[in-house]
């Protein structure tokens, strides 16, 4: 890897670290989703100052092509928070749901109560 | 209204019935349950002693619950606020202490059951290690010297009441050790208060120790992210 790409992805990594971590501060994202980016880029930092560390991996696992295993684990890593998200789609939707019915439910109680009120007026 | 007791609860129907028996012998202390989505008869019990019950859709944890009673403490015209566990852990006879400490003008009072004079508590070892580190991560960025941060067991002004109803951190953890920290930074004074605390008089412990490290991880971000802004915009909170 060129010293210019080094340079590129070690700034970036930590550009992105800050900036999740500050929409934390200004409470734009939840921390539990900060983490989740922060599992990706802060690794990143390391990996961009020494390049060797992907080598490393790759005669460890017996790959030829050691970027391949970098390329594998960070899809594997979207992957991981995509479906992570559609988990927490589908809770957010149930209890949208839950909260529809609830209010619903709510009204109809406030209707009966104001019935009941009017009925012992009339007698 | 002077002071309302908020108590969490989710799933405490065996203690909570004697939890408020002991809170209806405090003067001039409101209760109010916030049933966060238990399964099991908490509401009831809270209906059959006549005590006000807060019933959350659905759970939203402590730190969601706690919220809810901040604000029904605010809509009922609270002056302090006292928040108390629901499984019998806190013993209400502390609650004086707690609230003198902010009748004094203590903006936040944590009840410490680690304090030089408070009472016997045992913790297994990996809880208290984990303690110890929350306490001086509020040490370090606060200068607070606390003994307790996770304790639940605090009281509040109405100032503060204010600007928790609308910050609080709902995260376990940050529930407690990030909200000493905002209380801080957003100027009101942290006192804490020596209380003795009970096992638990019933009901499940929670198992949310299983996953300290990765709240903890939560945490250190949250943090992190208010310091990071607190000093872009000069340390106001
Ligand atoms: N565990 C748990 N407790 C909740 C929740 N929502 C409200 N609570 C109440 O918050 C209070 C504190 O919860 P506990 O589980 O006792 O927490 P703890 O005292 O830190 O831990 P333990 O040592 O296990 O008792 C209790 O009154 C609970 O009923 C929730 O979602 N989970
Ligand atoms: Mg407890």
């Amino acid at each position: 890897m060129s010293a210019a790409a080094q340079i590129t992805l070690a700034v970036v990594a930590l550009g992105i670290t800050f900036w999740v971590v500050r929409l934390v501060g200004l409470r734009r994202l939840r921390s539990k989703y900060a983490l989740l980016w922060l599992v990706i880029t802060v690794p990143l930092v390391p990996l961009a100052v020494f390049p060797a560390i992907v080598d490393e991996a790759g005669k460890f696992f017996g790959v030829n092509y050691a970027p391949a295993l970098l390329f594998s684990l960070s899809s594997l890593l979207l992957l991981g928070i995509v479906i992570h998200y559609s988990w927490e789609l589908s809770r957010l939707e149930s209890r949208t749901r839950r909260l529809g019915e609830e209010i619903a439910l709510l009204n109809a109680r406030l209707d009966d109560a104001e019935r009941a009120d009017d009925g012992e007026g009339e007698t | 209204m002077s002071a309302v007791a908020v108590i969490p609860a989710f799933n405490e129907e065996a203690p909570l019935g004697d939890v408020l028996a002991e809170i209806a012998e405090i003067d001039g202390l409101v209760p109010v349950v916030v049933d966060d989505g238990s399964s099991d008869g908490t509401a009831g019990v809270a209906r059959n002693a006549g005590v006000a019950c807060v019933r959350l859709p659905f759970n939203l944890g402590v730190g969601g619950a706690v919220r809810t009673g901040l604000r029904w403490a605010l809509d009922h015209g609270a002056e302090t606020v006292v928040i108390i566990d629901a499984d019998g852990q806190h013993d209400p006879a502390d609650v004086a202490a707690l609230l003198a400490a902010i009748d004094a003008g203590a903006g936040l009072a944590i009840g410490s059951r680690f304090a030089a004079d408070a009472g016997d508590y045992a913790v297994g070892a990996t809880r208290r290690r984990a303690m110890r580190i929350l306490n001086r991560l509020v040490r370090t960025t606060t200068g607070f010297a606390a003994t307790d941060a996770t304790s639940g067991f605090r009281a509040m002004s109405r100032p503060v009441v204010e600007y928790l109803a609308c910050e609080y951190p709902v995260e376990y953890l940050a529930d407690t050790v990030e909200v000493i920290i905002l209380v801080r930074r957003a100027g009101h004074e942290v006192v804490e208060v020596p209380v003795s605390m009970r096992e638990r008089a019933g009901g499940v412990p929670s198992a949310r120790r299983f996953r300290l490290a990765f709240n903890f991880l939560r945490l250190l971000v949250g943090i992190a992210g208010g310091v990071l802004v607190g000093r872009r915009d000069g340390g106001r909170p």
